[in-house]
C-alpha cells in the first residue's frame, strides 16, 4: 500500500504544492489536507509547509496553531506519527508546544534567501535516516523570522539529548542560538527545519537534489514502523 | 451600557534580542533625538468587554494573554483595566 503523507494548506501557506511535489518525488502519495477539517483523512505522516500562514499576524504560526486541523495534528504527533514543520511549520510547532524555543526576527532585520549549507547532526529522527551523521547538504533557506531561540537549560537539553537536527554551515543567516536550523522532540518523529528541502528535490530548480532525503526518510520510517 | 476596556502589553522578555528596538534605538540620535540609552518594541491589545470587568473575566483575560497573545517562551505580558469608557 502507498505511504500517505498529508500536506496542510493554511490560509497563507504557499510551499503546499512544492512539499506534495516533493512527497511524490520520494515515492509517497501526496494528501492535501485544508486547515479547517479536523479529519487527516488516514495520512501516515504530515509536513506543515512553510509560508506566511494567516499573515504571520500575532505571531509566524501563532493564529495557524489553533487551526482544527493542528488539535488532531498535536494529538497524533504526541502518539508517534512523524510530522515536518518547515520555516512557517516550524513556527507553527514551535507555537503549539510540540517543539521547545521560538523563532523571532533575523538578527539582521532582513529577510533572507540563499542556498544554504547544513549539516545534518541527527540521523536518527523520522525524517533524517536517508542521511548520514555529518553530512553536509546545500538547500534554500528564506526566512524573516527565522531566528530559532531558547533559554541557556532548554539549549542545553537540545544538545545533551542529540536534538539538534541540522545546523548553519559557514554563515549563520538569522543569528539563531548555536547555529540551529532545525530540531527534534525527545521521540524523534516531530521535526522543525528553518531551510526548504522541498526546493531542493530536482535538479532544474533547485541548487542541489539534497533535501529529497527528508521526504525518503520518512518513507522508510513508516516502511520499518 | 459601559464599556470596559483592559489593555494587555506584550514585551520581548529582557533576554530576548529585539532587533526591531534596536533598529529605532539607532535611528534616533540621527533624528536629533539624544540620550536614549536602549528601546525595546512591545505589543499592546486593547480588548473591551461586553460585561463587567470582575475577577472571572480578567482571569479570562489573563489565560487568553497566556494562551494566545503572548508566547511566554519568549514574551512577558501585563492585564491592566484602563478605564470605564461610556
Amino acid at each position: 500500500m502507498t505511504t500517505r503523507v498529508g500536506v496542510v494548506t493554511f490560509p497563507g501557506s504557499l510551499d503546499d504544492r512544492d512539499a506534495q511535489r516533493a512527497v511524490r518525488l520520494a515515492g509517497a502519495e501526496p494528501v492535501a489536507l485544508w486547515h479547517r477539517d479536523k479529519d487527516l483523512h488516514q495520512v501516515d505522516a504530515v509536513v506543515l509547509p512553510g509560508g506566511f500562514s494567516y499573515g504571520d499576524y500575532l505571531r509566524c504560526g501563532a493564529i495557524s496553531r489553533f487551526s482544527p486541523v493542528m488539535e488532531t495534528v498535536i494529538e497524533q504527533a504526541k502518539l508517534g506519527m512523524p510530522v515536518l514543520g518547515i520555516c512557517n511549520g516550524f513556527q507553527v510547532l514551535c507555537e503549539s508546544h510540540l517543539l521547545p524555543g521560538a523563532l523571532t526576527r533575523n538578527d539582521s532585520l532582513h529577510f533572507i534567501c540563499r542556498d544554504q549549507k547544513l549539516r545534518i547532526e541527527n540521523a536518527g529522527t523520522a525524517w533524517t535516516r536517508d542521511y548520514s551523521a555529518g553530512q553536509e547538504i546545500v538547500v534554500p533557506l528564506k526566512n524573516g523570522e527565522g531566528r530559532f531561540v531558547a533559554d541557556e537549560h532548554v539549549l542545553d537539553e537540545l544538545e545533551a539529548e542529540g536534538r539538534v537536527v541540522a545546523r548553519y554551515l559557514d554563515v549563520n543567516p538569522n543569528g539563531s542560538y548555536r547555529d540551529i536550523a532545525g530540531i527534534t522532540n525527545a521521540a524523534g518523529n516531530v521535526v522543525g527545519l528553518m531551510p526548504h528541502p522541498e526546493h531542493a528535490v530536482e535538479p532544474l530548480t533547485g541548487p542541489t537534489t539534497e533535501g529529497l532525503g527528508f521526504f525518503t526518510s520518512v518513507l522508510k520510517q513508516l516502511v520499518n514502523a | 451600557m459601559p464599556v470596559a476596556r483592559v489593555v494587555v502589553d506584550v514585551m520581548l522578555k529582557p533576554e530576548i534580542l529585539d532587533p526591531q528596538g534596536q533598529a529605532v534605538q539607532r535611528a534616533l540620535p540621527r533624528l536629533g533625538f539624544d540620550g536614549i540609552a536602549d528601546v525595546r518594541q512591545g505589543k499592546r491589545f486593547e480588548l473591551e468587554l461586553e460585561g463587567p470587568v470582575d475577577e472571572a473575566a480578567l482571569a479570562r483575560i489573563r489565560e487568553a494573554a497566556e494562551t494566545f497573545l503572548a508566547n511566554t517562551v519568549i514574551e512577558d505580558f501585563t492585564v491592566r483595566v484602563e478605564e470605564e469608557a461610556k
